[in-house]
């Protein structure tokens, strides 16, 4: 028998790579890149706004400390959820996360509708040494918080801009005045306490 | 969801995934036979390792072959049934969260009529009546172990700066419509910094002052000046001439052994330079009157056992 199909892609690299290169893209085309032309994935529910100075430089600490190994921001659709953490998440509510932090793993509570639960004092003793408050907690402390920002927090909201978040240049100009003076933990605690809120508003 | 910008998108995504489809059953179907030259045995694969050791070019077992072939059937009925192909709804409709018939509103709807009844039976009496029943009480106890441990603590006892909800002391009230009020709007404590105002010296007068309307030991000559600084700086507007408190707003009772921050003369001075702002969340929006109406009967029967 003359040389088969198999054989002939076996044997030239070229078309193996052009032919694997599609092969492994089919998933990604069909599952991922029709979710940037829908709607309800890049339209901002009513009431979004993008994060604030603070606040973002309380979202980068969050990031830094990993708490995303812990703690969810994705409440799903079941009633043992949203009778735990409140209304199911959106799509919408993360246009303008970057990346979203919705986590996979909950050693600890979902937190995307954290925002106006506790006080912001509770989560200034909490975050300094969880057992303060919550004796039972395995929540690791972070007492290292409360020490100044140091960030040029202008430059990360430039950068969001660029993907999409709508800073204003009048934004981008004061966010470093706006967060000067500040700690760490403020901008945690800010960033925690706006966290889920844009739906509730609109309720 | 399906909620393309245009109907390019749903062309693209059924198409993509018809071609795939068809492209798996062509390479299942074209391998299920291995190739055979002119006499009826199976070909050679060509490859020959340590001089005359061949391998035949046989197809796949046929179980094997046949759970691919199981695959590709569950991907057709799959996407009939559910959506998924394109803006296809599957026949059943099936939706997690859209619409009145989406799973999450049909599991809300039969928890509505399981667990309603029982809400609305309780929301209709009167507290004291709640806090005595050991149904309800049980329901207080689970949902406040879920909303409320967090500051007050899994025993009600409360945390430094949050307050003991198990002992007879109230900031604002322990009557059962007063509990439920604060739980329904929520508190915003509001003792004001005076650090400006006494000077450190000043607060630690004070403090010594405010230790021995409890009993505390103190620097009788410091409390004697405290005490003039007390009225002279307006805290008698809130806790009283005698330091009893107001619990129309909130303000505490300094003479008992009840305290929010710590009585050592050093949290007292440091509440009295910077002030103190408790909060408590109002749940009206999240919970509802139904919950809170267990919440409160509960918390009532901390106290009144």
């Amino acid at each position: 028998m003359a040389q088969s199909k198999h054989e002939f892609i076996e044997k030239s690299v070229g078309w193996m790579i052009v032919l694997t290169l599609l092969t492994v893209s089919v998933g990604g085309l069909v599952e991922i890149v029709p979710l940037f032309f829908q709607k309800s994935t890049t339209t901002p529910v009513e009431g979004l706004k993008p994060y604030d100075a603070l606040q973002l430089a309380g979202r980068d600490v969050y990031v830094r400390e990993g708490c995303y190994n812990c703690h969810s921001q994705m409440i799903r659709p079941f009633r043992a959820e949203t009778e735990r953490y409140g209304h199911y998440s959106v799509a919408g509510e993360f246009v303008y996360d970057h990346p979203f932090q919705w986590g996979s793993k909950r050693t600890g509570p979902d937190l995307h509708r954290v925002g106006g639960r506790y006080s912001d004092e509770w989560h200034r003793v909490h975050l300094n040494n969880p057992r303060d408050v919550v004796p039972e907690s395995n929540m690791p402390a972070f007492p290292w918080l409360d020490r100044p920002l140091d960030t040029d927090i202008a430059a990360r909201m430039q950068a969001l801009r660029k993907v999409g978040v709508p800073y204003t240049d009048e934004q981008i100009a004061a966010a470093n005045d706006a967060i000067n003076g500040k700690s760490e933990l403020d901008a945690v605690v800010a960033y925690l306490q706006g966290l889920g809120t844009a739906l509730k508003r609109v309720q | 969801m399906a909620d393309f910008v245009s109907g390019f998108w749903n062309m693209w995504v059924m198409v993509l995934v018809a071609l795939s489809l068809l492209f798996c059953v062509f390479v299942l179907a074209s391998n299920m036979k291995g190739e055979k030259n002119a006499s009826g045995e199976a070909e050679l694969h060509g490859h020959v390792w340590d001089e005359n050791l061949c391998e035949y070019n046989n197809p796949l077992p046929r179980w094997w072959m046949y759970l691919f072939w199981i695959t590709i059937f569950f991907a057709v009925a799959y996407m009939t049934v559910f959506p998924g192909f394109g803006n296809t709804k599957g026949i059943f409709g099936w939706s997690s969260a859209h619409g009145e018939n989406s799973q999450y509103a049909r599991e809300m709807k039969a928890a509505e009529e399981k667990y309603g009844p029982i809400f609305a039976k309780y929301q209709s009496q009167d507290l004291k009546a709640v806090a005595a029943d050991p149904e309800a009480k049980a329901m207080g106890q689970r949902m406040f172990l879920t909303y409320c441990a967090q500051c007050h603590g899994s025993d009600a006892r409360g945390a430094k700066g949050f307050p003991n909800l198990a002992d007879s002391d109230w900031l604002y009230g322990g009557a059962p419509d007063t509990i439920k009020a604060t739980i329904l709007d929520g508190r915003q404590g509001m003792m004001p910094p005076f650090g400006a105002a006494v000077g450190a010296e000043g607060a630690k007068d004070l403090a010594n002052y405010v230790r021995s309307l409890s009993g505390l030991s103190h620097d009788s000559a410091r409390a004697q000046k405290g005490s003039e600084l007390f009225v002279q700086n307006g805290c008698v507007g809130c806790h009283g001439m005698d330091g009893t408190g107001n619990q129309a707003i909130g303000a505490p009772n300094l003479t008992d052994k009840v305290w929010l921050y710590g009585s050592s003369e050093a949290t007292v001075i440091e509440t009295v330079t910077n002030g103190r702002q408790g909060k408590m969340p109002a749940w009206k929006d999240f919970l509802g009157d139904a919950k809170v109406h267990l919440l409160a009967a509960y918390v009532y029967s901390l106290s009144n056992k």
